[in-house]
């Protein structure tokens, strides 16, 4: 195998500034997405992430303003999350230099928007993001919340997944509400799990808080790993998780 | 064209080259005119038959569905101003499904769609266990290639779930042989093709960082630039 597990850095933005919250709470400025993605991808990032939390209008209208900046001049694969409800939507993004757009909540109360953004756009553009915590009643153990991971829903979290990558959702970005904002690991039985159901790329996220946390990950199926405070903290660099993970065996772009 | 072609004491060979983002549509154009300005050309993002022609080269994107892609190229005019180019002897950048449609035909979810024919073959699915294959990975570069011409240990940003597995195109001399990039993912198939006048990578060079932009450089520096 020579494709080259990816280090992706999320950066939260609301009203255009990166911000990051403990478990989606308590959200703290930290600074300019542009420059931070900048940052990152000169650091080594293989792709960059926004989750865009904005919830008002206006405030989403920065966001177009900080895709089209950030496309401008950097020149790694952008995903941009967070609000998408339309094909329209997609497009507007896509217009401004995104590369892939994570669905969530939008997709859950309407499993369609999925196919409608695959026939349109290429699965490709599809990545399914799902907030999943453990729920001993579901059947996989799993269930996927909404709400940044303050609501549960009784959906089942394997077979939405399942589901969607019917649909046309070309990645998922499994991100363990259980473990987000921890920092003791990623959840490795929830991407376990996961990996088993989906022949489309699988994204881990939530729970890293230390550089061999990276490896157990990749080792547990998935193809890319996602971080954000971690990174914008400086707890350590975009090349020091590739150094974890290729002292492990695993292969990274360098 | 004489606009944006400063009447200055310049050389001819000093000018910056002219570039088309071919605009029909297709995804994400917006990295691609940066990306290519940051490799030192003049870009403009057009879909007129007569700026398409004129340019030293025209680069064409291709995001999406093959047939999708096809249905565009058709309708926008493209299909014949990429036959005219080609057939004339000047340059075309196919990247993603660019380069696919540039087959005979593409295959996916069963349905068949003619391409645009500039090479023999079809595109097809790879069989690998993870698709789309999607991340950097690694090519395979033969000595011929300019394209990557210092880049030979460097990984490029692919996202594709087909892919054109095998090569036909029988090159008889005086006509170059073509060089022929490969990369793996389940199957060997075509990373890049440097054919002549038409070069086309499977591979996104505007979303490959540093690597792709000094190919797009070097595809660059291959175009003829008359006065």
């Amino acid at each position: 195998m020579t494709l080259a597990t990816r280090v992706i850095p999320c950066l939260d933005v609301a009203n255009g500034r990166v911000v990051k919250g403990v478990n989606f709470q308590n959200l703290r400025d930290q600074g300019d997405p542009v420059e931070l993605a900048a940052n990152y991808a000169a650091q080594g990032a293989d792709e960059i992430t926004f989750l865009d939390v904005t919830a008002t209008v206006d405030g989403r209208a920065t966001t177009y303003d900080v895709v089209t900046r950030t496309a401008e001049q950097v020149f790694v694969p952008l995903t941009v999350g967070g609000g998408v409800r339309s094909a329209e939507d997609v497009a507007r993004l896509l217009g401004c230099g995104a590369d892939k757009i994570g669905v969530n909540s939008a997709a859950i109360a309407r499993p369609e928007l999925i196919g409608e953004i695959a026939d349109r756009f290429g699965a490709q553009v599809v990545v399914l993001s799902l907030d999943i915590t453990r729920e001993a009643s579901a059947p996989s153990g799993f269930v996927v919340t909404t709400h940044g991971g303050r609501t549960k829903t009784e959906l089942d979290a394997l077979a939405w997944a399942t589901d969607a990558i019917n649909r046309g959702a070309g990645e998922l970005l499994v991100n363990s509400i259980d473990a987000d904002g921890t920092r003791d690991g990623f959840d490795l039985e929830l991407i376990r799990a996961i990996r088993a159901i989906s022949h489309v790329p699988v994204i881990a996220s939530g729970g890293a808080g230390a550089l061999e946390h990276f490896a157990p990950a990749v080792q547990a199926g998935a193809d890319a790993v996602l971080a954000a405070s971690v990174f914008h903290t400086g707890a350590f660099t975009i090349d020091q998780v590739k150094l974890a993970l290729a002292d492990e065996g695993i292969e990274v772009r360098r | 064209m004489s606009d944006t072609n400063p009447t200055s004491d310049t050389t001819p060979a000093a000018r910056r080259p002219r570039v088309v983002v071919f605009d029909y549509g297709s995804g994400n154009v917006h990295s691609a005119v940066k990306a290519l300005e940051k490799a030192g050309a003049d870009v403009t993002l057009s879909g007129d038959f007569t700026e398409a022609m004129a340019a030293d080269g025209l680069f064409v994107p291709g995001v999406g569905a093959f047939d999708a892609v096809m249905a565009a190229l058709e309708s926008s005019g493209g299909a014949r101003i990429i036959d005219k180019r080609i057939t004339g002897g000047k340059p075309v950048l196919g990247v993603c499904v660019g380069l696919q449609v540039m087959f005979d035909r593409g295959t996916e979810r069963g349905v068949e769609t003619e391409g645009l024919g500039q090479w023999p073959g079809s595109i097809t699915e790879l069989p690998a266990e993870v698709v789309p294959h999607m991340g950097w990975n690694t090519v395979r570069v033969p000595k011929n290639s300019r394209l990557f011409r210092g880049l030979e240990d460097e990984r490029f940003y692919f996202v594709h779930s087909y892919a054109a597995q095998e090569w036909l195109l029988d090159v008889i001399p005086p006509f170059t042989e073509p060089a022929l990039t490969w990369a793996d993912h389940g199957v060997p198939f075509l990373a890049a093709i440097e054919n002549g006048p038409l070069t086309a990578t499977q591979f996104h060079p505007e979303k490959s960082g540093e690597a792709g932009i000094t190919l797009l450089r070097n595809w660059l520096d291959t175009l003829p630039l008359p006065e």
